[in-house]
């Protein structure tokens, strides 16, 4: 049963990991916009029957 | 109004009458005069056709995969034709964009028209369209466009042209810093709740070995290590997430207002102590597990009511976004659009047809009518010409002006008179709720309760007089009865929503439920805002000569007589607009429609009929029109603000509520009259005339006499009184300025939400009574087991969750807003 002197800091570490990760998610803005990236995982990119004649969507991901 | 044209095309004739078509782009069905046959796409207008057009180009055809087939189909494209020159302004530019690496700049628009998951594909994929944008994200929750783009392949303008070309108006954002700062307000209450939560689930594993160990027997050491274990978890979870208790309890404390965070910290504090120091001294009890929770559960009601009012708030910011803020200034031969706040005193600045002024100054050249009923809730058109005084906030009608600029932004009627509002608003003493003044004399009764505890136990048995004391606080710790207001509130709130009626803040909710004086105004409020023609007498056959000469014009006259009288496939070869009337040639015949004294100064003599019915339209508060045929009054038609179709079913359901009346309009004295004739309520007063800082002191007024005072209207001229108001209700359709004055704003046209409002809001409270009564029975509960030392732990445990559940239930259950005004 003393093992529980071990598992339990261990626990509680882990723990604070995932509260470490809850912190920098919703300090970078994770959680702003509930709404759109919803919607936004939907939209299928098809191979389009006629090319776009601009230059395809690029940039890095938004830092928002 | 090139309809008449079409129908006389050669195309017309070939077209089969079936099938009847859907618009490729919209849905819609197609009228007849623009199917094609031998196209394969039908549209059912230009916008349409132009979209689709540009949508196909782009490779971005699938759009209309995208689209939910059971949605009614896109908008038809509204598209504002604006050029949007001023967003080339370095001025603009400085304010509003942000420099990225590589020269990209960042912007963000408000867009409008946004309202499904493949407005926002199409959105996102505005790169393909205009080139020079290199990424767009949109943002659902603010309505927001956020735009990545390269200053050196195009301006701005063009992609705000595209935006609009595809039907979705962009306005540049403002009020950033505030948007700014409300967000960094949510993260921090997100993360405390995540942290409160996380405290919470770890202190309860424990709590719970703690539990079983008392029942079946447990080491010494063990205990207390879960023990140490546990005061290691809750203190940052007390100290840090729940310090917007402590601090909220403290400022209790020091404005002598009560509040719901006294009782809490006070709860919070005892038990946090006691635990601590039984946990220190290795014996009694400890109630880490409860008070985490306890936080835990504050918060998660606080975070609904936060996210439900930000929404009725962004609402009403996205409407503030949409005031004019570019003018046409005029230099020498040419002409420039630019924002409102590059003028200066001395500039004259075109006014077009159908646009609102941005300044206060003089008119130098033109002659025409203006719409002042944002500003002075006048119903009928203001004649104007040169030398005369126009105001910001008022809508050029009938030809253009040149108008020499004398002040401009805050310095305008309009400007000093939102000032006042904001100032009002500023100097109104905030609204006490019902949970915070429960918690007054809560707090009281719990102190009493606990010195009366420690004393009797301290004569009985003084080794557990604490603990048991302890045990009484934090059992009374107000859990449900902090949760009961915010999410009967945040559960009202987006039920009120959905049915149309956004309110700007919890507390308007506990206003509304009492009863008062509902002061209304008149012009788009009682009334419909816009002129209808309401009688006809004279040669019913020329009504088809004054339909085509009024075909084409803008002014509330000609737009009533659009509305009422059916299309004319006569034509109108020659047409002039005069203020008082218009001179046109229809179909061979000389028609002269307008006032009695323009059409008067026309002719050569009016005939005695004519002149004694135009008397009685006038006494009545109608607006008589004179129609002449070759140079003889043929007809009168006259024109009013009808009542709108549901207020006097409104006002009786709001009566019924306990409410009273009173009219205040900035219109004539007579047609005020008319209307409250027509509507058939019994009113306190009915007041015409009344400027809009009249409207203000007579509001201040009815307050200071200690009425409760709500104020419904829809006009500029009514914000200031709405600011003073214990409530202001804005009404659907609503002038921006008055909206953000308004508490409380309608989405849905006429006055039946007024009403909804109002009994929605006694639901509520009758929903936020039954939940502060549901938890104060399990505090007396809680109450009765700590005095008489029967309360473990284990039993606080139990009742705090399950007070908390069945006050949620009951919150989340209750039918406020929903269903059918009738009660």
């Amino acid at each position: 049963m003393s093992i529980i002197f071990l598992i339990l800091p261990v626990t509680l570490f882990l723990s604070a990991g995932a509260v470490i990760a809850f912190a920098w998610a919703t300090r970078s803005g994770q959680f702003d916009d509930l709404e759109t990236p919803a919607i936004r995982l939907l939209h299928e990119e098809r191979a389009c029957a006629k090319p776009a004649p601009g230059p395809p969507v690029s940039g890095p991901p938004p830092a928002v | 109004m090139s309809a008449a044209v079409e129908i006389g095309s050669p195309t017309r004739v070939q077209v089969p009458v079936q099938p009847v078509a859907d618009c490729s782009h919209c849905g819609l069905p197609v009228p007849s005069a623009r199917l094609e046959p031998l196209s394969k796409d039908q549209f059912c207008c230009d916008g349409c056709r132009s979209v689709f057009a540009i949508l196909h180009s782009a490779g971005l055809a699938d759009y209309y995969a995208q689209r939910d087939p059971n949605d009614a189909g896109a908008v038809v494209p509204q598209r504002s034709q604006r050029k949007f020159e001023e967003l080339d302004e370095p001025a603009f530019r400085d304010r509003h964009c942000q420099a990225g690496p590589g020269g990209v700049l960042r912007s963000e628009f408000f867009v409008e028209g946004v309202h499904c998951s493949a407005c926002v594909w199409l959105l996102e994929r505005l790169p393909r369209v205009t080139p020079a944008v290199l990424e767009a994200r949109y943002d659902l929750t603010r309505s927001v466009l956020q735009l990545a783009w390269d200053p050196s392949s195009a301006p701005l303008s063009e992609v705000a042209r595209a935006l609009d070309s595809l039907g979705y108006t962009p306005h540049p954002t403002h009020a950033t810093s505030l948007a700014a700062e409300q967000r960094k307000g949510d993260r921090a209450l997100l993360l405390r709740l995540g942290i409160a939560g996380a405290a919470a689930g770890n202190v309860m594993l424990m709590a719970l070995a703690l539990y079983s160990g008392k029942y079946a027997g447990m080491a010494a050491e063990y205990a207390e290590f879960f023990r140490y274990g546990s005061l290691a978890i809750a203190t940052p979870a007390i100290f840090w997430a729940g310090n917007v208790f402590f601090r909220g309890g403290l400022a209790a404390l020091r404005t002598r207002t009560p509040h719901m965070d006294l009782p809490v910290s006070l709860g919070l504090l005892a038990g946090y102590l006691g635990s601590a120091h039984n946990v220190l001294r290795g014996e009694g009890e400890v109630y880490f597990d409860s008070l985490c929770t306890l936080i835990f559960l504050l918060l998660v009601g606080r975070y609904l009511q936060r996210t439900h009012q930000r929404r009725s708030a962004k609402a009403s910011d996205l409407l503030n976004a949409l005031a004019p803020t570019t003018a046409c200034l005029v230099e020498g031969e040419s002409s420039r659009e630019v924002p409102a706040s590059a003028l200066v005193a001395g500039s004259v600045i075109e006014i077009r047809v159908g646009e609102r002024i941005a300044v206060d100054g003089v008119i130098s050249q033109g002659r025409s009518a203006l719409d002042t009923s944002l500003l002075t809730g006048e119903s009928f058109p203001e004649e104007v010409s040169v030398g005369d005084r126009v105001h910001a906030g008022t809508t050029n009608l009938s030809a253009p002006l040149l108008v020499r600029v004398e002040s401009v932004g805050g310095e305008t009627r309009l400007g000093r008179l939102m000032h006042s509002v904001e100032a009002t608003q500023r100097e109104r003493a905030p609204i006490v709720r019902l949970a915070d003044r429960v918690a007054g004399y809560f707090v009281l009764a719990i102190l009493a309760v606990a010195a009366l505890t420690l004393s009797i136990w301290w004569s009985l048995d003084a080794s557990h007089a604490i603990d048991h004391t302890v045990a009484l606080l934090v059992v009374t710790c107000p859990c449900a009865l902090g949760m009961a207001t915010p999410l009967a509130v945040s559960a009202a709130l987006r039920a009120a929503a959905r049915s149309g009626v956004l309110f700007k803040g919890g507390e308007f909710i506990e206003e509304l439920a009492r009863p008062g004086i509902i002061v209304f105004d008149k012009t788009g409020t009682l009334t419909e805002g816009r002129l209808a023609l309401v009688a006809w007498s004279g040669d019913q056959t020329i009504q088809s000569h004054v339909r085509a000469a009024e075909a084409t014009s803008g002014h509330p006259i000609a737009r009533a007589f659009q509305r009422s009288l059916a299309e004319s496939d006569l034509s109108c070869s020659e047409r002039q607009e005069y203020p008082g009337g218009v001179i046109a040639r229809v179909d061979g015949h000389d028609v002269l429609v307008g006032s009695q004294s323009f059409v008067r100064a026309s002719l050569a003599s009016l005939p005695l009929w004519a002149v004694t019915q135009a008397q009685a339209h006038a006494a009545a508060g109608r607006t008589p029109v004179l129609i002449a045929l070759d140079g003889e009054v043929r007809a009168i038609a006259a024109f009013a603000d009808t009542i709108r179709a549901d207020a006097a079913a409104s006002l009786k359901q709001l009566a019924e509520l306990g409410f009273q009346f009173e009219v205040l309009s900035g219109d004539d004295q007579r047609v005020v009259d008319s209307v409250v004739r027509e509507l058939g309520v019994p009113l306190l007063k009915a007041t015409g005339g009344a400027s809009p800082e009249a409207k203000l002191a007579s509001i201040t007024s009815l307050r200071a006499s200690g009425q409760r005072v709500f104020m419904v209207g829809d006009g500029v001229n009514d914000a200031a009184g709405m600011a003073a108001a214990n409530v202001g209700i804005a009404v659907h359709g609503g002038a921006e300025a008055c909206l953000s004055a308004a508490d409380v704003f309608t989405t849905r046209p006429g006055l039946e939400t007024v009403a909804l409002a109002a009994l929605g809001s006694k639901r509520t409270m009758r929903v936020i009574r039954i939940g502060i009564g549901l938890s104060l029975a399990y505090n007396l509960l809680g109450i009765a087991l700590a005095v008489t030392g029967r309360l473990d732990p284990l039993w606080a445990a139990v009742l705090m969750p399950l007070s908390s559940i069945s006050v949620v239930t009951a919150a989340l259950r209750a039918r406020t807003f929903t269903g059918s005004a009738t009660s």
